[in-house]
């Protein structure tokens, strides 16, 4: 009931969101017409007149909302101003493998960034604790671009042992299907060890704020104090309870899942989100621009609203009055 | 399939003791996704590169540009230049086996020009009255004043009337399994990633001997070229910077070939006519004067680039031999500004009259350093002969839209593409400087547009030449452009393709004839 009416709060805001998103890059100057006629001489002003009638950028701003909406509710995002293919068909080629990528990277970073996190914790204020630390915050400001292009270099110049770049080898088609999955299991080794690594500071020094926080707790004390092992009080009490801002920002991240970052997609040649939002705002191509909007800003509407729910869920303190 | 019965005997003869040839693949990437690959559409450079291994059109130019038939064997112009017959080559079919007709041609011209095709080439054929058959294998062009660049205009692919008579050429599928008549035929396109072609057995050439053409999407220059470290590109065209320095290793020449030609371009200054700063004709060659062309070459192409006098394509025939590239002499810039009456009287460096100070901001697009590098050369040149220049860079669709339409520039830093045709109308005639049209610069002046006017009517190519000969004088000596440079084209092609041949147009012209010997064949699809 309670989600019902959160959910039923949410479509306002996401009109809301849509609109300003609509206007905003309507404000960008250019139009679709203009890059695609882009310095050629041979676009006559009459043929980008026939453009601009034909997607519709002749009429008022609003009215074009209007139009783009009451498609929009019924799931019909339109077509491509750039190829003519439609909006979810060109979205849903992208999402896969960006979901891909981030889902295994984040899912390396907690295998490795919680047992790191607890591990530094542990050692609060020691050597090998700064020395991680110092790791840690290198792969999170080495620039990605920089890093992707030295692993390319090595694992697949200097060693070849990795492919550079790409999704698939050339003769994908032709090989058996354990030998495809070890060739996308190739090809993806890169960005997702990059992904990961740069990923890794986040939750690791979470991890580490929140087990050191926890650590000084009285329950904490409490539990030494009465003779429990140091493997108990930190496994059985104080982790449990350090693990739920981790959990926060895990779920909170979920809609980013979706999202891809341009420039590593561009570095390896991978077909994801980032590179397609990125292509059409440069291209001024609005209804996949639109397209991606939307999903992110439902995408993070319901990401909060489950967020919300899930506190009501786990303390009866926030439950709704 | 008794023809390809018969060519396989063939092949098997031919085994016995020619040197034999594999069928392997030719890999190649771009920056960006093709977009569309109806010839019409195909406005990008990577749709346009696959759309024309898929289609032909009537004609083409072969690698001196030469016009040549391509779906045409051969053409008439009637004497009064308004008419065009073209005779068809016969026997040539579609990809799926339907004959190709003078019906197709007379489709794709309704295509080209109904008002509800946005085309971006429909300018082309605005001055056709009419296209008609009269048999399966001629088609008659009658055009409403002589248009000579029209004959060139007749390269624009031609597509099957049978498969797209019911189609909505905006929605349609054909767009990415495109079916023509060319040498390869469209097998399989992943978005964002790759596009596969393969040899059409029965192209009225000769099926093509590489048997696949293979087009990777890779969106960053760096890593295409690791990709040619690992040779698993075969081909793709490098930055100055990697032609002059980072291919000068053992393996790059063992395995690859680099070529070197003049790419259809060139980089100019455009100034603002309407701006009384650039309405002296002393004041636009006192700038040129001003400007080490060769300077800008050697920093920002590596040296790999020539310097341009004017807008055609060096060596070809509109270009005349006799204009000389403007030194490089401040002296000289400093005197042409005195005699415009731009001295420096307050002693602050910089040069002003009636109290103005020389002062301008030049625009270039965001995304292209050497542009960017060209500015700041050009800056400091400039401020040696007391003109100070600020440079504003902004983004391509914002500077096509809010400074290049409007007209609201003072001086751009820019490239045109050279079409193969000469014709350069749209850019310097003066009915062409509204807003949103291409002669940004307002420039007028009476004999050029008579020129201009002239070589398009006009279609013996001597008689041309001396139109365009003439334009280019006075182009370089009216300089509403400073011209700047040509860059040069820079592939590389992996050694194992035998038959790679540089022509006036470049490699590539004879692509279908580029073979591999077996034993140096990288794969195997068959």
């Amino acid at each position: 009931m309670i989600f019902l009416k959160r959910l039923a709060a949410a479509v306002p805001l996401l009109a809301g969101i849509l609109f300003m998103s609509f206007a905003v890059i309507r404000l960008a100057p250019g139009t679709a017409v203009d890059t695609q006629g882009a310095m050629n001489p041979r676009m006559t002003a009459q043929a980008r007149e026939k453009l601009a009638e034909l997607y519709g950028l002749d009429k008022p701003l609003l009215a074009q909302f209007a139009a783009w909406g009451s498609r929009a509710v019924r799931l019909d995002f339109g077509r491509s101003f750039v190829d003519g293919e439609e909006v979810t068909k060109k979205i849903g080629e992208a999402i896969p493998v960006t979901l891909l990528i981030n889902g295994l990277s984040l899912l390396l970073i907690l295998l490795f960034g919680i047992p790191l996190g607890v591990w530094s914790a542990v050692r609060e204020g020691s050597a090998a604790e700064k020395a991680a630390t110092f790791c840690v915050f290198l792969g999170f400001s080495v620039p990605t671009f920089w890093l992707s292009l030295l692993l390319m270099s090595w694992f697949g110049v200097t060693l070849r042992i990795l492919p550079v770049a790409g999704l698939h080898a050339l003769d994908h088609e032709t090989m058996s299907a354990a030998g495809r999955l070890w060739d996308t299991a190739r090809h993806l080794a890169l960005p997702v060890a990059v992904s990961a690594l740069t990923g890794l500071a986040g939750i690791s020094r979470l991890m580490h704020g929140s087990l050191v926080e926890t650590l000084r707790q009285n329950y904490i004390r409490t539990a030494r104090a009465k003779g429990l092992s140091e493997r108990s009080v930190l496994y059985g009490h104080a982790l449990r309870n350090a693990l739920l801002p981790v959990a926060t920002v895990v779920g909170l991240s979920i809609p980013g899942l979706l999202g891809g970052s341009v420039i590593f997609e561009s570095i390896f040649s991978i077909p994801g989100m980032g590179r397609l939002f990125f292509s059409s705002v440069f291209a001024r191509d609005y209804p996949v621009i639109m397209g991606v909007l939307v999903l992110g800003a439902a995408l993070t509407l319901l990401g909060n609203l489950l967020a919300d729910l899930s506190y009501a869920a786990i303390d009866p303190r926030i439950r709704a009055r | 399939m008794k023809a390809l019965f018969a060519s396989l005997c063939l092949g098997l003869f031919i085994f016995a003791d020619a040197p034999a040839f594999a069928s392997d693949a030719f890999v190649t990437a771009s920056i960006a996704e093709p977009s569309n690959l109806i010839p019409f559409f195909a406005t990008d450079t990577a749709s346009s590169e696959i759309s024309r291994l898929v289609f032909n059109g009537l004609v083409k130019y072969d690698k001196d540009l030469k016009l040549v038939g391509d779906l045409a064997s051969d053409w008439r112009v009637s004497p009064d230049g308004l008419e065009i017959v073209f005779r068809l080559r016969a026997g040539v079919l579609w990809q799926d086996g339907v004959p190709f007709t003078a019906e197709d041609v007379v489709f794709t011209f309704q295509k080209l020009t109904d008002p509800a095709v946005p085309t971006p080439y429909g300018g082309d054929f605005e001055k056709v009255l009419s296209v008609t058959a009269p048999d399966p294998l001629t088609v008659k062009v009658v055009y409403k004043e002589p248009f000579s660049p029209g004959l060139a205009s007749w390269g624009m692919g031609i597509v099957p009337r049978h498969l797209l008579e019911k189609e909505n050429l905006l929605k349609t599928p054909f767009s990415r399994r495109p079916v023509g008549t060319g040498p390869y035929m469209l097998k399989s396109w992943k978005t964002g990633e790759r596009i596969d072609l393969v040899a059409n057995p029965r192209y009225f050439e000769g099926a093509p001997d590489i048997g696949r053409y293979v087009f990777r999407v890779i969106p960053d220059q760096a890593t295409s070229f690791l990709e040619l470290e690992t040779e698993n590109l075969d081909s793709t065209a490098l930055s100055p910077l990697q032609f002059a320095k980072q291919t000068d290793s053992g393996f790059f020449r063992e395995k690859y070939a680099k070529y070197r030609y003049p790419s259809f371009g060139y980089v100019y200054i455009g100034y603002n006519l309407k701006n009384p700063l650039f309405s002296d004709v002393r004041v636009r060659r006192a700038i040129g004067l001003a400007i080490d062309k060769e300077e800008i070459i050697r920093v920002t192409l590596m040296g790999l680039g020539r310097v341009s006098t004017g807008p055609f394509l060096p060596g070809t025939w509109a270009y005349n031999d006799s204009v000389r590239p403007a030194p490089h002499d401040p002296a000289a810039a400093r005197r042409l500004l005195a005699e415009a009456g731009w001295t420096d009287t307050d002693g602050d460096g910089i040069v002003d009259k009636d109290g103005r100070r020389f002062s301008f901001t030049i625009l270039t697009n965001q995304g292209n350093d050497q542009r960017r590098m060209a500015c700041e050369i050009i800056q400091k040149r400039l401020a040696e002969v007391g003109v100070e220049m600020k440079i504003q860079v902004v983004e391509w669709g914002t500077f096509l839209k809010e400074f290049i339409d409007k007209q609201r520039f003072e001086a751009v830093l820019l490239a045109w593409q050279l079409s193969r045709d000469p014709d350069i109308f749209d850019i310097f005639h003066s009915s062409k400087a509204n807003p949103g049209e291409f002669n940004f610069i307002s420039y007028k002046n009476e004999e050029v547009d008579r020129l201009l006017e002239e070589g398009r009517r006009l279609f013996p190519e001597n008689e041309r030449a001396a139109v365009y000969r003439r334009l280019h004088e006075i182009l370089a000596s009216e300089e509403p452009y400073t011209f700047l440079y040509v860059p040069d084209a820079l592939p590389v092609v992996h050694r194992r393709f035998r038959g790679v041949e540089v022509g006036a147009a470049g490699i590539g012209h004879n692509f279908i004839r580029w073979t591999v010997p077996e034993d140096e064949a990288r794969y195997d699809f068959s």
